[in-house]
Parts: structure tokens; C-alpha cells; sequence
């Protein structure tokens, strides 16, 4: 009667089971479609031409040896396009007079970075494209650039360059929390005076170093206009916001607009952005009427694609002289770049809740001044300002230790949230639901092998041995699952933060899921398929999952922020709960018995106390022949739900790191990385020790190896792979992970996200562990990137040299020094 | 433009091609062969990674002009009559891949280096991997995979558990 | 990532291969492994006209024994030069090194000739070329004639190859019996050398009788630590001796400042890097 086969009672259950992924498949044999991968009749290539210069008015842009060229079918600068190429636009305005940039994908008159677009090419070829962007000759002026963060932070007063004249200063906005005039705390100035008169306060500056979010797919975008529906596949993490923002910018109907993320290569927050590349290549297809593609190359996308990160943190910590913390006051500088991004300035708003991570302080301020300069634009990296609160607090919960004289878990220990506390209302408002840092701590202890290494540590230094061991320690929190919309709303977040699923009975009992979060990597298609398989108790082989198509998935609102799971599989559960209610009518009919004496298991109805039932697939198939229903029953049980968070959700860790520092050169050797993160109920554990391991890699490489530097020129010099420097496998060691769980209480599942939690906790648990290694050297922090140099610096001239900037100039290694050979494709290549 | 004849994936290809076309720009836009992807312009990550004439290369640091007359493997060629190579089956097995970007070019490295070391330790795979970049995983299951495509031999082609097409 | 146009020519002779360098001058440019060359295209720092390949001269592969010395031809493959017993067995240091240099699918491309000829200061194969004393065979139209290896390595990217020769071989005295290491500094693996240094060292009993140093990456050219050769010259083989030897290896130098690290940083590394490829040289 049906394809479905039926689940034994005893069957499995799917959620918790380490099911291989449904997406390897595809990906492990090449049948993969990435963006760049399409080609259509008729398409044209683009090619951009860029600013060499971070700041400069735009003189005069000679187009006609391009435009001349065989092949070549237009060249188009800011000039020639009206309001059609729409603007590029910050979703968070972070206070109502935030100064704002006006922000044009292809400004006409003046760039305000190094890499800004000021032509595009359209040629048959992308190499003649390509070609012939070397012919446009393009005039600036150059204007006085505002670079260095604290500087241009402080022009209002030293009389600095302005990154955008119009706005007469730097500073865009101002953002404050203060728990004083919150209501949900202290007074921190105070609490700061007391500790200075009979206790301990600690004051340090550290500087969160800015990081590009380097997914190994470049950027690539095709529009095609030639169907009534515009459509736009584009490696985004966020088909549906784009969508959106199109039809708000350019004029075009959103129902005309169809955005596709067809097989995406990472994003890590670096593809969450509405793109100036997006929108030109939408406009030049809408101009010329062909599809056209634009695929950017690697230098490009390290100028162009948002960094992240880039802040100083002042924190001020008010303690007893036990270590009991009475006050934390955090003052920010944080660097948007040239332009006020997507999220932009909400990246370190973000990170205001967390500040105060797992620990009860009685008072808190925040203050972030974000400020605008001549550099990349900046938005969200993974994890998107609580790696940056983690870091601080877990650096300074380090000092404070020392400070006291205690082991560093003492001191966390002593000022964390208690299990049985929870549910706990935090100093800066959030009411965690559950956790349990001590089983946590306890668990990661005992893996680490704690003890016979803090005695290896005291070994060596005794010995004077010239490889001395450091212990790092980071017990962290993060808010996960973005967003209950009505915070977003009290924040002025632009948009909501619900994630919408759709469940399909198909006719041969086979299941058809939609979801609006759009993956790319996490294995939503694994996942979301174990939770349905459970809901309904139908096959996981039997599931479909359909994502990053608004036309299939007409309601979403994407993946970031470790939502898609704790939000996103949240609305999956009720839209399967609704399935099932849909088909409990018409079970009784078919089964003629009464609705109350039907019990649903195993994808099973059945009449209670009779061997009598029917699966949900039969019933499926009835519904689709509709010859005998319950009379006014709608032939459907599609079902739809979209759910809005009540609450974020608090996954938590403890992480531990041993570092084996050469005190001759500097260099770092990974010993050892343990830990055990708390992230709820777990559907998946192999698809969640990966996570935790990429995780992991991205936050130990911002301790230890990536930065994007400047020159004094304004030039990106870390601009390609050679000098951005990403870890490899050599570079790596294997983790030990583990988990205690303490389940969400506020979704159906008991998730709570873990898509960030690796790279969150990671950093300051290496970091702590280098200046342990060196700390009796006199070393206070050394700057990230932990760079040998700085190392070696700091060992043999104390905190100084360990906290330099890193030089602006990279080796040359592939420049034949042949003057003359200016590139337009990357400004720096 | 010259013409080029040489094998790619067991089939025979020929094409007018311009001197400075990659030979991975070649693959991808000539043959179809999307399969093999492109991660950067200064031949650092990997991705491209295929074999010509039998050892490891990356397709971007070679001249389509330059594979002439010679023989190319990439990753769409591995699976024969529907079975897997062994070190694809072994990326699923041990979750190597997220995005997956990455992985043509892993795996071809990978069967690179085990066919000139067939039982490698984790520190020979560590470095025979260092010029694949994956943003991803954090390495840690691809080289659990490529150890236990090492571990499962060469011939049989394992069938995990629960693994599902 | 699109280099521009340009012709392709693959002689089957050097000879073939020198006419057309004469007859097109500098429009022309050689085509080895295109391990650094072809990145250079891509990244348009370089528009020649013709492109020669010497894939399709197969005299100028492979490594042959000369007596008192081996002969390396100038397109014979990183990979190559890592297994090839001869290497291993008289020129142990370039064997050391070559294993260091980048990743197993450039080594599969790039060429010893290839690497040399581009002259990178931060490129493993000139300081143990440097230490070995390796001699360069170039050919040109009028002739071939012999470089010595501290008077090929010009500057930055540049060697005493002229616009119209072809390196051909390069030719290196047996150091059979000399331990060998290269030291090599990076911070992730698929690094240039921050620095790096090359030993060869010959012991007689307890005594290092003579050694070879050559440092990378310490000024624009890969250079000799002559001083440190001099200084450990005849001195017992003992860890004291090495460190005080050690000392000089910045003599001389000129290290360049980046993002890598400062010339104050390089210099000290070169110190303690020559130090300890020195004792591993040694087998202390
Ligand atoms: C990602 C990456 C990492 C790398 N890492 C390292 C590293 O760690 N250490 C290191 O040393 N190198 C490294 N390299 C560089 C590599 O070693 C190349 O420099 C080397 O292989 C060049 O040899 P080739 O045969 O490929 O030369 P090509 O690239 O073909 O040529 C290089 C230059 O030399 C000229 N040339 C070549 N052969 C001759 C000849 N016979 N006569 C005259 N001129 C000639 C060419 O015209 C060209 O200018 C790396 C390269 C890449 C892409
Ligand atoms: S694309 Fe070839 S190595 Fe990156
Ligand atoms: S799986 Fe995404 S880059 Fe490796």
C-alpha cells in the first residue's frame, strides 16, 4: 500500500546517533553545484576594477580602450548607473544617531578603501573581461586616510583624517550598558573605588586583532534576468535576507526575485553580508538583459569580503582580595572599516552580554565606540562579538588569579554561577536556563591530566629548561540561537529572529522537509532529517531536506549566530507535531475508532489495547487520494511552522590547552587540547565533534597565527594566502572532546548550538597558556597573533615586546620587482 | 590558440585552447569537470588538487598546454561502477568534510600519499597534507580519514554502517 | 587568477630553446615546474610575450655521477631530488632541504634549476647550494660556461643567468661523509623560511675538521656564514664549541623586516638555527 516501511517500535532512535552525513554523497565524488559551476547560454563575465588607494576622490575613469576591445560588451562605473544599483545596507543601526556612511556598491565619486570597486568590465570571456579591466584607466586624488584604529578614534581631537569628510568625524556610535541603570546591578564606579581603597582592581588593555573569516569558496554570484523572476545563486549564507534586501534597495519586487545558495563553501559569517559585488552584478544583468557571472579571486576576496573582529578592550575588574569579583567595567574601540556593514556595529553589541560570561558580578558597564576608517569593512566572523568578550574576561580572570595567588580554576571557580543557581538572571540582563560549569570543569580536568602537568610545569621551570609548559584555561558561555525577535526589536536589530520549516507527506509516504536556515557545511540535511525521522517515525533514508532556494523555501531567515538548530529545529518539531495532529482524524476514520483511543508511536497509529493501526505513510497516501476522508477534512497534512525563540539558548564549556613554549626562538608547540562543552541534547555526534574541531582550529589560529595587516599606505599586506596565514594539517594536533549535558529548557529538543562554541572558547585557553608558560619572565600578555617573535620579545624584555605591532610588509616572493606591473585585480597582489 | 589532446577521468579530450589557460580552468570550463575546484590564486590551499600522469599536482600551477599528451585523474573519476574509492568511503566514514570545498582536492592528495606511503603514521599524514587548506574541519577527521582508509587496505571498499547514499 | 596572453613554445633542445630566447629578448620568459612562475602570471606581476617551456628537454632531467662530483640537470623535480640516492649519499644538506620545501604537489612540479634560477631569498635550495659549493652550468648561444655558487646569486630575484641563457645543470662537489641538516623556521607549515640554515659539516674523530653554512633569508641573496665556517673550523665537536661558533652567524648579514618577524628577530634566529643544525649536523 505504501513505499514507507514501517519502524519497529524497537527501532533506533535517530537523534543522538551518529548517522554518516546524507551531503557527503555529492561531495565526495564532485557532483557538486557551486556557484561558480554554472554556466548559461548567453553569459557574460565580470571583471572588477578596484582602488589601489584607501582613500581618494575619483578624477576621471577612461573607459574606451576597454569598451573597444573584441568581446567586450560594456564597462560600467558608478556614473552610469541610477538608483537601480540600490545601496548596500546596515541592518542595525546601533543607536539612533549612529552616523552611517552612505554606502554604494560602486561609488562614483569618491572610494573609501583599498579594494572599493569603481568599474566593472563585462566581456564574453572572464579573461577578456579580465584583460580589459587592465585598460580602465582610472584618476584619484588621493585624500587623507584615517588607518589606524586608536588614531582615527581620536581625530575629533588631534585633527586626524576622516574616513567620510561628509560625517565630520570617525566616530559612528556609542553604545552603553550600564546594570546601575539597568536595574539588573550595581553601581561599577563605585565598586571600582571600594576595591582600590581594600581589595584588588586590575586594569588591562588587550587588542582583539582583525581576522578575515577566509571561506575556502570564494564569493561568486550569477544573476539571470531573462525568466520573470530574477534569479540570483549566490554563495551567501543568506539567501533570504538577501532577497529581501534587494527588493528594498532596487526597487524590484520581492515576488520577483527568486535567490539561490545552491552548494555553499563556508562562510563562517564571512558570506553573511549583503554584498556590494551582488548588487552590481544584479544591476548589470538587469541593464544588459543576459545572465551574467562575477567569481572573485582569492587576493580580492581578502580585500574585499568583510573582516572581522578588530578592537581594542580596556577592562577594569574590581575584586575582594579573595578573588571575589564585585565590578567589571569594559570600554571598546571597535573598527568598522569604511562603511557601517550588514550587522556592522552589532558585532560588539553582541558581545555586551557576555562579558560577564558564567561568573556572578554584582555590577557592569559597557561602553563600545565604534568607529569608521579607511580599511575593509567589518561584520561577523564566527562567533561574532562573544569570542571577543570570552577572550577579555577569560585573560583577566587569569590575572586576577595571579593577582591572588590561586590556581586560575580557583578563581573561576569562586565567582561562577553554581548548577543549582540556574536559572540565573546575569548582570547584564539574560537569564541563562540551565548548565552546569563545575561537571563540566571536573570532566575536562580529569582528561587534561591537570595535575601531573601543572607538576611537568613546575618541573621544568625549576630546571630552567629552555622549553618551559603553559596551562590555559577557558571556562566559557555564549548566547546561541538568534534570536527572540522582540530583543532584536529592543536592540533595533533590523528584522526578527523566528526560522520557519515545512514538512510535505508526499503521496509515496516519502517526507519532503523545508527549512528556511540555509546550510552550508553543518549537514542540515543529516540532522534536520534524524529529528523528523524521530518526530514522525518515519525512515531517515526517506527524508528529503530542501533548503537555500526561496522558491522552495519561501520563509527563512538563514543560518548564523548557531541558530539553525536551537531555532530553526525547533520550528521543525512543531511543524512535525503538526503533521501528526493533521492525520490523527483521519487515522480514527480509517481505523474507525474514536480520536481519543488512538496513541501515536513509532510513526504509528494505533487503537489503544488492540493490535489494530495505521503508519503516518498510509495515512499520507490516503490523504492524497482524498476518496474517503472525514467530511471537511482539507486533503493535507502539510504542515508549516515558524517559531520564534522565547529565549536564547547558553551552551558552555571548560577548555584546557598545553603549550610548549622554546623560550631560543619563540616558537609554540600545541601539547595538548581538551575539552568538555556542554551544548544540550545532541542529535548528532559526529556532525558535533566536527563542528567542535573547526571550531577549535578557527579560534586557536587567532591566538597563534591569522591577522590582517596594513601598511602605512593603506594596503592590505597580508592580501593573499602566502601572508594570511591559515593553519594546515601540520600546523594542527587531534583533540580530546567530550561533553556533560544539561538540556535547554526552552525548546522542545534540549539543544542549544555549537557552532561557535570551539572558536569562542579556544583563543583565550591558548593564550593563557603561552603567557603561563612565560609569566615568571615577567610577561603579561603578549598580542595576538602569538607570533614567535612576539614570544621570543616579551621572554627577554618583559609585556613590551611581546605586544608590538606586527610589521606592515610582507615577502615578496613571487614579485619579480619588474616596476611598473600595477595589477587592478587585487590591490595589493 | 593550440590544440591539446590528452585523458582526463579514462576519456579522451581534445580542444583549441589558449597558451595561458590553467589546466584547472581547462577541467572546469572545458571538460565540465566542476568537480575540481578553485580556492586561490597563489596555489596555497590545495583545492585543485589533481593527478596528472599519476602524482599530485595543483591545477592551477600547471598550463592546460603543459598536460598535453598526458593523463588526468580527478575526483569525479575515482568511483568506478558506482563504488567508491576507498579514501572517499573513509571521508564519509570518519566525517572528513563539511563543506565539502575542499575535500576534491584532500582526497586526491590523500590517495597521493598513500600510494607512495601505505601506512603512514598521523604525523606523515599531518605534513603529506600541508598544501591542502580546509577552513572546516580543524583537520582532525581527515586525518582520522585518511589513517583509516590507510587501516581498511586499498581493495575493499568499506560499507559503513548506517551510511546512507 | 587569468595570466595575460602570450605565445607558448616547448623546444625539444636547448638549443631550439636558446634561439628563441635570442630571437624574442626579454618579451621572453623560461617555463620550468611554473611553481613560482605561473603564480607570477596569475597575479599579472609579469606580461611576457612568449613562454618557453623546457618540459620537453629531457636532457636537462636527472642526476648523474661525475666522479668527484653530481651533476643535477636543471629541470629534474624537487620530488626527484628528495628520493635520488645520490643526492642523499653526497650532497646529504640539498636532500635535507628539499624535503622542506613547500608541499608534496609543488615538489612534483617544481625544479631544482627552476627554484635556483628564480633566486627568492627566502627559497630553501640557495643556501645548500651555497654550503656545497655548487657550481651552475649555463648555456647561451655563444657558448656554456660555469658560475660558482657565490658569485650566481645576484640580488633580490636576480642571478648571473643572462637575459639570453639557460641554466642547464648544476654540478656539486661530493660532500660524502659530511653530516648535513637544515634548520628551517616557520610558523605554519606551508611557509617560506623566516630563516633557515643549511650545514654540512666534516667531523675528523672528535674534531670538526671543516663546515659549510648557508643561511636563508638573512639579506637579499642566500648567503655563507664564512665566519662561523672559520670559527668552528678545528674545533672539538662539542656543544660549547658550536654555541661559541654559533655567535658570527650574523656577520654579514642584512635580514629584511616583516611581517614575519623584525631584522633584530631573524638576526638572533640565525644564531640559535645555526647552532642547533650545526649539532644535528654532527649528530650531537
Ligand atoms: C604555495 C607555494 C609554496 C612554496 N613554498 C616554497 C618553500 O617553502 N621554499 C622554497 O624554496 N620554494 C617554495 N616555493 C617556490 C618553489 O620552490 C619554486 O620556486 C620552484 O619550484 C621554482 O621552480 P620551477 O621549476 O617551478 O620554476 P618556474 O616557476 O618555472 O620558474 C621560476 C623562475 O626561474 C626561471 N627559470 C626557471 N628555470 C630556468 C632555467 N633553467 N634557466 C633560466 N631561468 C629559469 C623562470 O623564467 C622563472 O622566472 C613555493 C611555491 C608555492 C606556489
Ligand atoms: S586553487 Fe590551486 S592551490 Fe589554491
Ligand atoms: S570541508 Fe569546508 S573547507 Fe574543508
Amino acid at each position: 500500500m505504501t513505499a514507507t516501511q514501517e519502524r519497529p517500535a524497537d527501532v533506533q532512535a535517530e537523534i543522538g546517533r551518529d548517522r554518516r552525513r546524507k551531503e557527503d554523497q555529492r561531495l565526495i565524488t564532485g557532483r557538486t553545484r557551486w556557484t561558480d559551476n554554472l554556466q548559461l547560454n548567453g553569459m557574460l563575465h565580470l571583471a572588477m576594477v578596484r582602488s589601489p588607494f584607501p582613500h581618494a576622490t575619483i578624477t576621471n575613469i577612461e573607459t574606451s580602450a576597454a569598451k573597444d576591445t573584441t568581446n567586450v560588451v560594456a564597462v560600467l562605473t558608478g556614473k552610469d548607473f541610477g538608483e537601480e544599483l540600490g545601496v548596500c545596507i546596515n541592518a542595525w543601526p546601533i543607536t539612533p544617531d549612529q552616523k552611517t556612511p552612505a554606502h554604494s556598491p560602486m561609488p562614483a565619486d569618491r572610494v573609501a578603501f583599498a579594494g572599493e570597486i569603481v568599474a566593472v568590465v563585462v566581456a564574453r570571456t572572464a579573461a577578456e573581461a579580465r584583460d580589459a579591466a587592465e585598460l580602465v584607466e582610472v584618476d584619484y586624488e588621493e585624500l587623507p586616510a584615517a588607518l589606524e584604529l586608536k588614531a582615527a578614534a581620536a581625530a575629533d581631537e588631534n585633527g586626524g583624517a576622516i574616513a567620510h569628510p561628509d560625517l565630520g568625524t570617525n566616530k559612528s556610535a556609542l553604545w552603553v550598558f550600564d546594570s546601575g541603570e539597568a536595574g539588573t546591578g550595581g553601581d561599577v564606579e563605585e565598586a571600582i573605588a571600594s576595591a582600590r581603597t581594600d581589595g584588588i582592581v586590575i586594569e588591562r588593555e588587550y587588542r582583539q586583532q582583525r581576522l578575515i573569516p577566509a571561506f575556502m569558496e570564494p564569493r561568486s554570484v550569477v544573476v539571470d534576468p531573462t525568466g520573470e523572476q530574477l534569479t540570483m545563486w549566490s554563495a551567501t549564507q543568506i539567501p533570504h535576507i538577501l532577497r529581501f534586501a534587494l527588493a528594498a534597495t532596487t526597487g524590484v519586487p520581492e515576488s520577483k526575485i527568486r535567490v539561490i545558495a545552491p552548494d555553499v563553501g563556508g562562510g563562517f559569517g564571512g558570506k553573511l553580508q549583503a554584498t556590494p559585488e551582488e548588487w552590481i552584478t544584479w544591476a548589470v544583468a538587469r541593464r544588459l538583459g543576459k545572465p551574467v557571472k562575477y567569481t572573485e579571486t582569492r587576493s580580492e576576496s581578502l580585500i574585499s569580503a568583510h573582516h572581522g573582529r578588530d578592537q581594542w578592550q580596556k577592562l577594569t575588574l574590581a575584586a575582594q582580595k579573595d578573588g571575589t569579583v564585585t565590578g567589571l567595567k569594559v570600554e571598546l574601540l571597535a573598527d568598522l572599516g569604511a562603511y557601517v556593514a550588514l550587522v556592522g556595529g552589532g558585532v560588539p553589541v553582541l558581545g555586551a552580554f557576555m562579558f560577564n560570561s558564567i561568573y556572578k558580578f554584582p555590577a557592569y558597564h559597557f561602553a563600545c565606540q565604534t568607529v569608521l576608517t579607511n580599511k575593509t569593512w567589518t561584520d561577523a566572523y564566527r562567533g561574532a562579538g562573544r569570542p571577543e568578550a570570552t577572550f577579555a574576561i577569560e585573560r583577566i580572570m587569569d590575572e586576577l588569579a595571579v593577582e591572588v595567588g590561586v590556581d586560575p580554576l580557583e578563581v573561576r571557580e569562586k565567582n561562577w554561577i553554581k548548577h543549582e543557581e540556574f536559572p540565573f538572571t546575569t548582570v547584564a540582563g539574560l537569564e541563562y536556563d540551565t548548565g552546569n560549569y563545575e561537571a563540566a570543569t571536573e570532566r575536562a580536568k580529569e582528561m587534561f591530566g591537570y595535575d601531573d602537568l601543572r607538576a611537568e610545569q613546575k618541573r621544568r621551570r625549576e630546571a630552567n629548561d629552555p622549553v618551559q609548559l603553559g596551562i590555559g584555561i577557558s571556562t566559557f558561555t555564549e548566547m546561541c540561537g538568534l534570536a527572540p525577535s522582540r530583543v532584536l526589536g529592543s536592540l533595533d536589530y533590523g528584522a526578527g529572529g523566528w526560522e520557519s520549516a515545512t514538512i510535505r507527506m508526499l503521496a509515496t509516504g516519502k517526507v519532503e522537509v523545508v527549512t528556511g536556515s540555509s546550510a552550508h557545511g553543518q549537514g542540515h540535511e543529516t540532522a534536520w532529517s534524524q529529528i523528523v525521522a524521530d518526530r514522525l517515525g518515519v525512515a531517515f533514508e526517506d527524508i528529503e531536506v530542501l533548503h537555500g532556494d526561496t522558491q522552495v523555501s519561501a520563509k527563512g531567515l538563514d543560518t548564523y549566530g548557531s541558530r539553525s538548530l536551537t531555532v530553526g529545529g525547533e520550528a521543525l518539531v512543531r511543524a512535525a507535531d503538526k503533521v501528526i495532529e493533521k492525520a490523527r482524524p483521519v487515522a480514527a476514520h480509517m481505523l474507525e475508532a474514536s480520536v481519543d483511543d488512538l496513541e501515536f508511536t513509532g510513526g504509528r497509529f494505533s487503537v489503544r489495547g488492540t493490535d489494530q493501526g495505521v503508519a503516518i505513510g498510509e495515512i499520507a497516501t490516503a490523504v492524497f487520494a482524498a476518496h474517503d476522508l472525514p467530511d471537511g477534512m482539507e486533503p493535507s497534512l502539510d504542515s508549516e511552522a515558524t517559531y520564534d525563540p522565547v529565549n536564547f539558548s547558553f551552551p558552555h564549556g571548560t577548555h584546557l590547552c598545553a603549550i610548549e613554549v622554546d623560550t631560543e626562538t619563540g616558537a609554540l608547540k600545541i601539547r595538548k587540547y581538551v575539552c568538555c562543552d556542554d551544548i544540550g541534547t545532541i542529535i548528532n555526534p559526529l556532525i558535533v565533534a566536527g563542528q567542535i574541531h573547526g571550531g577549535l582550529v578557527q579560534g586557536i589560529a587567532q591566538a597563534l597565527w591569522e591577522e590582517a595587516v596594513y601598511d602605512e599606505n593603506g594596503t592590505l599586506v597580508s592580501g593573499s594566502f602566502v601572508d594570511y596565514l591559515l593553519p594546515t594539517a601540520a600546523d594542527t594536533i587531534n583533540f580530546d572532546i567530550d561533553h556533560t549535558t544539561s538540556p535547554s529548557t526552552t525548546n522542545t529538543l534540549g539543544t542549544k548550538g555549537v557552532g561557535e562554541a570551539g572558536t569562542i572558547a579556544s583563543t583565550p585557553a591558548v593564550v593563557n597558556a603561552v603567557v603561563d608558560a612565560i609569566r615568571h619572565f615577567g610577561v603579561t600578555d603578549i598580542q595576538m597573533p602569538c607570533t614567535p617573535e612576539r614570544v621570543w620579545k616579551a621572554v627577554n624584555g618583559g609585556t613590551h615586546g611581546g605586544t608590538e605591532d606586527t610589521e606592515g610588509a610582507a615577502m615578496p616572493h613571487f614579485d619579480e620587482a619588474e616596476p611598473g606591473n600595477s595589477s587592478t585585480e587585487g590591490a595589493g597582489a | 590558440m593550440t590544440r591539446i589532446s590528452l585523458t582526463v577521468d579514462g576519456e579522451k579530450v581534445s580542444d583549441d585552447i589558449e597558451a595561458r589557460m590553467l589546466l584547472v580552468q581547462y577541467l572546469r570550463e572545458k571538460v565540465g569537470k566542476t568537480g575540481t575546484v578553485i580556492g586561490c590564486d597563489t596555489s596555497n590551499c590545495g583545492a585543485c588538487t589533481v593527478h596528472l600522469n599519476g602524482q599530485s599536482v595543483k591545477s592551477c600551477n600547471v598550463l592546460a598546454v603543459q598536460a598535453d599528451g598526458g593523463e588526468v585523474a580527478t575526483i569525479e573519476g575515482l568511483a568506478t561502477n558506482g563504488e567508491l574509492h576507498p579514501v572517499q568511503t573513509a571521508f564519509r566514514e570518519c566525517h572528513g568534510l563539511q563543506c565539502g570545498f575542499c575535500t576534491p582536492g584532500m582526497i586526491m592528495q590523500s590517495i597521493d600519499l598513500l600510494a607512495n606511503n601505505p601506512h603512514p603514521t598521523e604525523e606523515e599524514v599531518r605534513v603529506g597534507l600541508e598544501g591542502n587548506l580546509c577552513r572546516c574541519t580543524g583537520y582532525h577527521n581527515i586525518v582520522r580519514a585518511v589513517m583509516y582508509a590507510a587501516e581498511h587496505g586499498s581493495s575493499d571498499s568499506v560499507q559503513s554502517e548506517g551510511a546512507s547514499a | 587568477m587569468i595570466p595575460v596572453q602570450f605565445d607558448y613554445l616547448a623546444p625539444t633542445s636547448v638549443e631550439e630553446a636558446l634561439a628563441a630566447l635570442v630571437e624574442h629578448g626579454d618579451e621572453a620568459k623560461i617555463l620550468a615546474g611554473g611553481q613560482s612562475l605561473l603564480p607570477v602570471l596569475r597575479l599579472r606581476l609579469n606580461a611576457p610575450e612568449l613562454v618557453i617551456d623546457l618540459g620537453k628537454i629531457d636532457s636537462l632531467r636527472g642526476v648523474r655521477d661525475e666522479g668527484d662530483a653530481i651533476v643535477i640537470g636543471a629541470m629534474t623535480p624537487h620530488a626527484q631530488v628528495q628520493t635520488d640516492p645520490l643526492v642523499a649519499e653526497h650532497a646529504a644538506v640539498l636532500h635535507e632541504a628539499v624535503q622542506h620545501l613547500a608541499d608534496v604537489q609543488i615538489r612534483h612540479r617544481g625544479t631544482l634549476g627552476g627554484a635556483l634560477a628564480h633566486a627568492d631569498p627566502a627559497g630553501d635550495m640557495g643556501a645548500p647550494a651555497l654550503a656545497l659549493d655548487a657550481q651552475f652550468v649555463i648555456a647561451g648561444s655563444s657558448g656554456t660556461r660555469t658560475v660558482d655558487a657565490q658569485d650566481f646569486f645576484v640580488d633580490l630575484f636576480e642571478t648571473a643567468i643572462g637575459e639570453d641563457e639557460i641554466l642547464t645543470e648544476i654540478r656539486i662537489p661530493k660532500h660524502t661523509g659530511w653530516g648535513a641538516h637544515y634548520e628551517k623556521f616557520v610558523r605554519v607549515a606551508h611557509q617560506w623560511p623566516i630563516v633557515a640554515v643549511a650545514a654540512t659539516v666534516r667531523l675528523d674523530g672528535d674534531t670538526i675538521a671543516e663546515a659549510r653554512i648557508g643561511l636563508t633569508n638573512m639579506g637579499s641573496t642566500p648567503l655563507r656564514a664564512r665566519a662561523v665556517e672559520d670559527a668552528l673550523a678545528g674545533q672539538p665537536a662539542t656543544e660549547d664549541a658550536v654555541r661559541a661558533a654559533a655567535a658570527h652567524a650574523t656577520e654579514g648579514t642584512n635580514p629584511p623586516s616583516d611581517l614575519n618577524g623584525d631584522a633584530d628577530y631573524r638576526s638572533h634566529l640565525a644564531g640559535v638555527l645555526t647552532r642547533r643544525a650545526v649539532l644535528a649536523a654532527i649528530g650531537r
